[in-house]
C-alpha cells in the first residue's frame, strides 16, 4: 500500500500537471478536452475490475459488477465521442487533413 | 537472467502489473498533452485510448485478483458495447448530455469501489491482521473511501440529472421554498454518517451513506438552469476524478491517483475558465438561481430594421472582410453545413471571412468549434473572442446566426440587466450588422439584445439554413450579372 505522505506528493504532483496542461488549451479544444479527460478517468475501470476480482460476498460482487459495467462505459464512451470530435477539425492549410 | 533469482512468479507477474500501470499513467499524461493543439489532438486521443487497454489487460493479471473472471468480462463486455454503440451514433449536437452521461458513470463506479471496500472491511474483521491485505481500512484510507463514495455518488445521480434535463426529458429547473436549506441538511447528514463510519463501519450506515449521497446529487443538480448546465457538467468532470483518484489511494493503485487528480486539477481549470467566460461565479451557478437583476432594464431605444436576402448579398459582395458569429440556434437550425457553403463562395472570392467563437457559444465551451469542424470548416478560420473583438472595427460585414445574449452590447452598458458584465463579441462595432432570426423573441436568457435595434443592424428574418441557402442563391446570381 501507498505511505500517507507518499500519496500526498502524487497527488500534488498530478494535480499540478492537469493544472498546466489544461492551461495551455485553446478554447477551441475545451469541448473535446473535457470529454477527453471524461475518458482519461475512466482509468476508474482498472480499480473496479480489481473490486469485483476480490469479492467474496454476494453484495460485494454485485457492487463490484456495477462498478465495472460503469467504469467501462466511462472509458468507451469516452474515447469513442473524444475521437469522433477531434477526427472532425481540420485545417484549411492542409487539405488532407491533420494528420 | 540473474537479476529474476530468488523472485516467485507472483513477483515477476506484481512487477508486470505496475510496471503496465505506470505505462499507462505515462500515456494518459503525454496523451492530454498532445490534446492541447488541434494539430496533435487526434493522436492524443487514440495514444490514451492505447494506455487504457493496456491498464485494462494488466488489471486481469493483477495479483489481488482471485477469481471472479467471468463476471468480470461480463461486465467489462455489458459496459462497454452500449456504451461504444451510442457514442458512434450520438449527433454533435448532443454531445454536452452524452458528455455527462458517461462521466455520471465514472463517478458511480468510482463510488461502488468506495462501498465496496468499505462494506469488505466490514464483512472481515481480522482484515487488519495483515496490514497491506486490501480489505484492511486503516485511517486515512477509510476517510477517502468515504469522501470517493460521496463525491463519486453524487456525480453519477447529479450527471443523470444534468443529462436528462439536456436531453430534454425534464423540466429545466425544480425549485421550491428553503430548498438550500434542504440541500445543506443532506450534505450535512452524509458528512456525519461519514464520520460515524471514519469510527465504526457499520453496514446499515454505509447502505444510509451511499443513498444519501445519491439524493444530494439530484437535489443539487435540480435547481440549476439549463444555461448554467455546462459549468455543472465540467464541475461533476472534476469530481469524478478526483473520486477515482481517492479510491486509487484506497486500492493502493498510483495510475488512478495520477489519473484521476491530473483529470480532478484540469476540470477545475475547465469549470473556473467557464464559469468566468458566463461572467458567473461556481458558487453562484451552485447556490443562486439566474438572473438578480436589480431594477427595471433601460429602454433600448430605436427599431429592427429588416432586409433582403438579395441586398445582404450584395452586401457581401461589396465587403473585403467578413465575420460570421454562430450561436447555438445555427446548430438547432442545422444550418452550419450552408453556412460553411457561403463561406466556401465569399472566399472565391477573395474576402477574408472569419469564424468569431463565443466562449459559450453552443452548450459547453468549444462546442460549436466541433460543431463548425463536423460541417467541414477548418479551425484556423475560427478565433476566440478575445483575438477577434479588436477586428470587428475593421470588418465590413458582421454576419450573427443564431447567437443573441453573447453579442448583446447591454452587458456593457446596462448595470440592472441580468447579464450586466459578461463579456460579449463587439458585433455592434462592426460597419454593417446582419442578424438572421426566426422572428421578433428574445433570447434565452428573455433579456432583449440592443444589437438588434442598433443603426447599422439589419435583420434578415427566416430559418437559420433557408436564409443562408439564399444568400449563396443571391450571390451566384450577382456573379452572373443576374444581381438586384
Amino acid at each position: 500500500m501507498i505511505d500517507g505522505f507518499l500519496a500526498l506528493y502524487i497527488f500534488m504532483l498530478a494535480a499540478f500537471t492537469g493544472y498546466e496542461i489544461i492551461s495551455r488549451v485553446p478554447v477551441i479544444l475545451h469541448t473535446p478536452l473535457m470529454s477527453g479527460s471524461n475518458f482519461v478517468h475512466g482509468i476508474v475501470l482498472v480499480g473496479a475490475m480489481v473490486a469485483l476480482g476480490v469479492a467474496d460476498t454476494t453484495i460485494e460482487k454485485v457492487i463490484g459488477f456495477i462498478g465495472v459495467v460503469l467504469g467501462a462505459g466511462n472509458a468507451a464512451g469516452g474515447y469513442v465521442v473524444t475521437e469522433r470530435m477531434l477526427e472532425m477539425f481540420k485545417s484549411s492549410k492542409k487539405p488532407g487533413g491533420a494528420k | 537472467m540473474d537479476f529474476l533469482n530468488g523472485l516467485s512468479r507472483h513477483d515477476i507477474q506484481s512487477w508486470l502489473v505496475t510496471a503496465s500501470f505506470f505505462a499507462a499513467a505515462v500515456m494518459f499524461i503525454l496523451g492530454i498533452k498532445r490534446m492541447a493543439s488541434p494539430v496533435t489532438a487526434r493522436a492524443g486521443i487514440v495514444q490514451a485510448g492505447l494506455g487504457m487497454v493496456v491498464a485494462t489487460v494488466a488489471a486481469f493479471f493483477h495479483p489481488d485478483i482471485h477469481g471472479n473472471y467471468g463476471l468480470i468480462i461480463a461486465a467489462v463486455l455489458i459496459g462497454t458495447l452500449p456504451a461504444w454503440i451510442s457514442g458512434k451514433k450520438v449527433a454533435m449536437t448532443d454531445m454536452p448530455q452524452m458528455v455527462a452521461l458517461y462521466n455520471g458513470m465514472g463517478g458511480g463506479s468510482a463510488a461502488a469501489i468506495g462501498a465496496s471496500a468499505l462494506l469488505g472491511a466490514t464483512m472481515d474483521p481480522n482484515a487488519c491482521a495483515d496490514p497491506n491485505s486490501h480489505a484492511c481500512l486503516n485511517g486515512s484510507r477509510t476517510v477517502l473511501a468515504l469522501i470517493g463514495t460521496l463525491i463519486g455518488a453524487v456525480s453519477l445521480s447529479g450527471s443523470v440529472i444534468a443529462w436528462a434535463k439536456l436531453d430534454g426529458r425534464m423540466d429545466k429547473r425544480f425549485t421550491f421554498p428553503g430548498q438550500q436549506y434542504v440541500n445543506a441538511l443532506f450534505f450535512i447528514a452524509a458528512v456525519v454518517l461519514g464520520a460515524i463510519l471514519v469510527f465504526k463501519l457499520d453496514v446499515p450506515i454505509i447502505v444510509a451513506f451511499v443513498v444519501i449521497s445519491l439524493l444530494f446529487g439530484v437535489l443539487m443538480t435540480l435547481p440549476i438552469g439549463g444555461a448554467d448546465m455546462p459549468v455543472v457538467i465540467s464541475l461533476f468532470n472534476a469530481l469524478t476524478g478526483l473520486a477515482v483518484g481517492f479510491e486509487g489511494y484506497v486500492l493502493g493503485n498510483p495510475a488512478l491517483m495520477i489519473a484521476g487528480m491530473v483529470v480532478g486539477a484540469a476540470g477545475t481549470l475547465l469549470t473556473q475558465l467557464m464559469a468566468k467566460a458566463m461572467n458567473r461565479s461556481i458558487s453562484s451557478v451552485l447556490f443562486s438561481n439566474f438572473g438578480g437583476s436589480s431594477g427595471p432594464a433601460q429602454e433600448i431605444k430605436g427599431s429592427q430594421k429588416p432586409i433582403e436576402a438579395s441586398d445582404v448579398a450584395a452586401l457581401l459582395y461589396l465587403a473585403d472582410k467578413v465575420i460570421i458569429v454562430p450561436g447555438y440556434g445555427m446548430a438547432v437550425a442545422q444550418a452550419q453545413h450552408k453556412v460553411w457553403e457561403l463561406t466556401q463562395q465569399l472566399i472565391k472570392r477573395d474576402k477574408t471571412v472569419k469564424f468569431a467563437i463565443h466562449p459559450v457559444a453552443g452548450r459547453m465551451p468549444g462546442h460549436m468549434n466541433v460543431l463548425l469542424a463536423e460541417a467541414g470548416v477548418p479551425y484556423d478560420l475560427i478565433a476566440d473572442m478575445e483575438d477577434i473583438n479588436p477586428e470587428f472595427s475593421t470588418c465590413d460585414v458582421a454576419i450573427v446566426i443564431g447567437a443573441n445574449d453573447v453579442v448583446n452590447p447591454v452587458a456593457k452598458t446596462d448595470p440592472a440587466s441580468p447579464i450586466y458584465g459578461m463579456p460579449i463579441l463587439d458585433v455592434i462595432n462592426a460597419r454593417q450588422s446582419i442578424v438572421i432570426k426566426r422572428g421578433k423573441g428574445t433570447g434565452f436568457a428573455g433579456i432583449e439584445n440592443a444589437l438588434f435595434y442598433a443603426d447599422n443592424t439589419k435583420l434578415l428574418y427566416g430559418d437559420g439554413a433557408d436564409a443562408v441557402s439564399r444568400l449563396v442563391t443571391e450571390l451566384k446570381a450577382i456573379d452572373s450579372g443576374g444581381g438586384h
